[in-house]
């Protein structure tokens, strides 16, 4: 049994509403686990769950080889990292810190020290006497996270807590949480509905819809092999092309072009998808885009444009390529990169 | 800096507010300094006489009453008490029932609520014989805690506090949960300091309420020495002369100037709990 276990957690809510379908997961010690889906889809539930701030209406949760389904939170050492910090307001940031190991009867002399190592790591030392209404949002992002290092639990519980920052900001606290976690080792779960904070956090992603875990992997492994189309949508910035099409005898043909010998059995209406950045210009087109729109990133180029159906499309390029708005440009897939996707179930085909 | 005429305007209103304020206060306090007769035959004065400290003596350890046993001063006394009791369980009991109403999620916490705030609507003095009755079967006619006890339910503190409390976000009670906070601790370490500013101004209000009370303690207490500052100012001071009560004016204006001292010294003691919470925008 892994570190912790969740095993077929259902949560409906009293009106009714399902917002966790049967849902199996199973987290190891020491892995930073992310959550990610768009928002409504039961990521931030199932957290609350393992928490203890939500009731399980079925499915056990074991954590550390004990069933933890009726513990109260406070007995399940877990910590959580809110998204608007929930930071002790009447408390400055000692006693922010310090109010945990307080509760637990824990002796002054270790709390001190135990709050200066964490403020020492967190780089807060020199605000521990501050309100927290006299730090900014970064500092404030800190605290809370101090106040979960502080009491050295089994699991830390992030729910979206770079959400309420700056962009600059959040991508170094990104990368802080991340180097954070190493440092400490403490198994973690993540939830965001920001697909890049995913891929870059995670060890391992749940890609979560309408309550149930789509896909279950290593970021590379669900960006190279999404299962669904609601996947390959969601991972992947900016977002994977979507063509329709109608295989038979294993040829696909798209409105305007075709491919041959695919490597699938299906027979029917697909959904064809094509990620901006698996496309380069060629001599033998497959596809051409009739440039409406282009973002200069600097390293790479967005070009935005039509196909002849007047579909959108998007494809990245090298930030080198000048290409011009009105352009025309032929495009291949490069390597056969592309996915095929039943229409009708949105599952992975080829 | 130029000064423009809505200014002017603006401060002309301020200045005869605060003259419309201070103005019979000072009345009050000159006319506490004459003689009573003067004020009699000659109307009340604005400047100060010479009879201040005679006049202040006199109302703080004369005896008064029916049967001369009462000072203003165990008045003031008393009133304090009651005003304190009042005060003081008014804020503890709305405080704690408004945290049961908005934390614990029982079934009949709305209409309960609600209960509790059609009691607006039955004041005291409507209630006044149910009240006394149970008071005095209950043996608590002439004590402080018969004063008390029926004035210290209040729904207008339990309707502040619920709303008070409704605003502080549940992250808040999750995360102190975690924190292994128990129902009390989180009472007492979270709310009740995040209520601090509010508690100062309901403690304020409550005072004043329970300091004006007249026809509580009026019908309570059959004892002089549990007469309050309100009763007294209607009761004592009156001498009679060749047959007809003659009201001793003098000595009531400085009765009344005491009595408006204990309620000025809590507001002007809280008064920097508040602009403490002003200035501090907590969020």
């Amino acid at each position: 049994m892994s570190f912790l276990d969740l095993k077929n957690v259902t949560k409906i809510y009293p009106n009714g509403t399902k917002a966790v379908h049967e849902t199996s997961l199973s987290v190891d010690e020491g892995e930073f686990m992310v959550f990610v889906g768009p928002s409504g889809c039961g990521k931030s539930t199932l957290l609350r769950m393992v928490a203890g701030l939500e009731d399980i209406t079925e499915g056990d949760i074991n954590l550390d080889g004990k069933l933890i389904n009726e513990v109260d939170p406070s007995e399940r050492d877990v910590a959580m990292v809110f998204q608007n910090y929930a930071l002790y307001p009447h408390m400055n940031v000692y006693n922010n810190l310090a109010y945990g190991l307080k509760n637990r009867g824990i002796d002054k002399e270790t709390i001190e020290q135990k709050v200066n190592d964490a403020a020492k790591l967190l780089q807060i030392s020199d605000y521990l006497q501050r309100k927290p209404s006299m730090l900014s949002g970064g500092q404030r992002q800190r605290v809370a996270m101090g106040r979960a290092i502080v009491r050295n639990p089994k699991i830390f519980l992030f729910d979206e807590p770079l959400s309420n920052l700056d962009a600059k900001l959040r991508i170094q606290m990104r990368l802080e949480i991340k180097k954070l976690q190493q440092k400490v080792g403490v198994t973690s779960i993540f939830v965001t509905h920001d697909q890049v904070e995913a891929m870059t956090l995670a060890d391992r992603l749940a890609v979560i819809n309408n309550g149930i875990i789509e896909q279950l992997g290593t970021p590379i492994e669900i960006y190279d092999n999404p299962k669904s189309l609601f996947v390959a949508g969601f991972i992947g910035s900016p977002q994977m092309n979507f063509l329709d099409g109608n295989i038979k005898n294993k040829t696909l043909s798209a409105e305007g072009f075709e491919i041959k010998d695919i490597d699938s059995d299906f027979e029917g209406e697909v959904k064809l998808g094509i990620r901006p950045e698996h496309l380069s210009q060629s001599e033998n087109s497959l596809i051409n885009l009739k440039v409406d729109l282009v973002e200069q990133l600097g390293s790479d180029n967005l070009v935005y444009g039509q196909l002849k159906d007047k579909k959108d499309f998007c494809y990245r390029c090298p930030g080198n390529l000048t290409i011009e708005k009105g352009a025309d440009l032929s495009l291949n897939i490069e390597n056969n990169k592309y996915y095929i996707f039943d229409k009708s179930t949105g599952k992975r085909v080829n | 800096m130029k000064i423009k005429p809505l200014q002017i305007i603006a401060h002309i209103i301020l200045i005869l507010g605060v003259l419309l304020m201070v103005v019979p206060i000072w009345i009050s306090f000159a006319s506490s300094s004459h003689d009573s007769v003067t004020i009699l035959t000659e109307g009340m004065k604005f400047h100060i006489g010479d009879q201040l400290a005679r006049n202040y003596n006199e109302v703080l350890n004369e005896k008064g009453g029916w049967s001369e046993e009462v000072t203003a001063a165990k008045m003031f006394i008393n009133s304090f008490i009651m005003a304190l009791g009042i005060a003081t369980l008014k804020v503890v009991i709305s405080a704690m029932s408004a945290y049961a109403l908005v934390y614990y999620r029982f079934k009949l916490a709305v209409p309960i609520f609600w209960l509790i705030f059609i009691t607006l609507l039955v004041p005291l003095e409507v209630r006044i014989f149910p009240s006394y009755k149970i008071v005095s079967d209950l043996g608590l006619t002439n004590s402080y805690t018969g004063l008390i006890l029926p004035l210290v339910a209040s729904a207008t503190a339990t309707f502040f506090f619920r709303q008070f409390y409704k605003t502080i976000p549940d992250e808040l009670l999750e995360s102190a949960k975690l924190d292994g906070a128990n129902a009390w601790s989180f009472f007492i370490d979270f709310l009740v300091p995040l209520s601090k500013t509010m508690i100062a101004a309901m403690f304020i209000f409550m005072f004043v309420y329970g300091y004006s009370q007249y026809l509580w303690p009026l019908i309570m207490t059959t004892a002089e020495e549990y007469w309050t500052v309100v009763m007294g100012m209607k009761i004592i001071y009156t001498e009679s002369y060749e047959g007809v009560a003659l009201p001793r004016t003098a000595e009531r204006f400085a009765y009344i100037i005491l009595s408006m001292i204990p309620p000025v010294l809590v507001v002007v003691f809280l008064q920097k709990w508040f602009i403490k919470g002003l200035i501090q925008t907590e969020k």
